[in-house]
């Protein structure tokens, strides 16, 4: 037996059915960042002093571009979760709030995709 | 049922400011400047690929006053964002909620933030030969 109203089926009201999924990837992003954050600020302290023929190398070999891809997908994604969240509990006007949950996505999708193609023409080419 | 005087949300003009409840807002305000930081992430990479002069633009940037000040802001908050995220991992974990527990890993929270900051720029600063 449902206790939900019909009326309430008919319009579809009731669980998206993805009600863990932002909770979820916020997580998996946050675990994923542990180690990346951790490589990523060691090799950018040990390349403190590199010149860009070495961080062109560095950048070139296939695990270190894969790490990066990761590291700024990872980070991108989490930050828009991130914002996401402090968008919908602070900015109560609802055209001025959807308005920035639409800006944060498609900014954040822009950056990782131009940082991704970043790193792979680095890898591909040297 | 209704009960004029159940308790409400903090009031932040009459709440008392608590670790706890610092902390907390500080993993936001640190998560939100990290993401504003994340452009300058992606302009680095995009000059290391577009070639050595934009890449001398970039560390000209960084290497600034106002370059390693925003760095050594980001890091901060960077250090702090993930000891204190790997604090709520925990918790979600269901560990960790004893009053005592929380106030201990908060102020490691704060202490292992700061090691890591300075260790970073010491050993950065290192690498430069000084």
């Amino acid at each position: 037996m449902s206790l939900r109203t019909p009326l309430g089926r008919v319009i579809g009201l009731g669980s998206a059915k993805e009600g863990v999924s932002h909770w979820w990837w916020q997580r998996l992003t946050a675990i994923a960042l542990i180690p990346l954050t951790l490589w990523f600020v060691i090799s950018l302290v040990s390349y403190a002093s590199a010149d860009h023929a070495e961080i062109t190398q560095w950048m070139s070999s296939p695990v270190v571009a894969t790490l990066l891809i990761l590291f700024v997908g990872s980070v991108l994604y989490h930050a828009e979760l991130g914002m996401q969240v402090v968008i919908e509990d602070y900015v109560h006007h609802e055209a001025v709030k959807i308005a920035s949950l639409l800006a944060v996505k498609f900014v954040s999708i822009f950056l990782a995709l131009v940082a991704i193609l970043a790193v792979l023409k680095v890898a591909v080419s040297n | 049922m209704s009960n004029a005087n159940r308790p409400l949300s903090p009031h932040l003009q009459v709440y008392r400011p608590q670790l706890t409840s610092i902390l907390s807002i500080v993993h936001r305000g640190s998560g939100v400047f990290l993401t504003v930081g994340t452009p300058l992430l992606v302009w680095w990479f995009v000059a290391v690929a577009r070639g050595g002069e934009s890449f001398a633009r970039a560390q000209t940037f960084f290497g600034s006053g106002l370059g390693r000040l925003l760095i050594f802001l980001w890091s901060l908050a960077l250090f702090y964002h993930l000891c204190n995220g790997v604090r709520h991992l925990v918790w979600d974990i269901g560990e960790g909620f004893e009053m005592d527990t929380v106030y201990r890993s908060g102020y490691a929270v704060v202490i292992v933030a700061a090691v890591l900051t300075l260790t970073s720029w010491v050993l950065a600063y290192a690498m430069r030969g000084g």
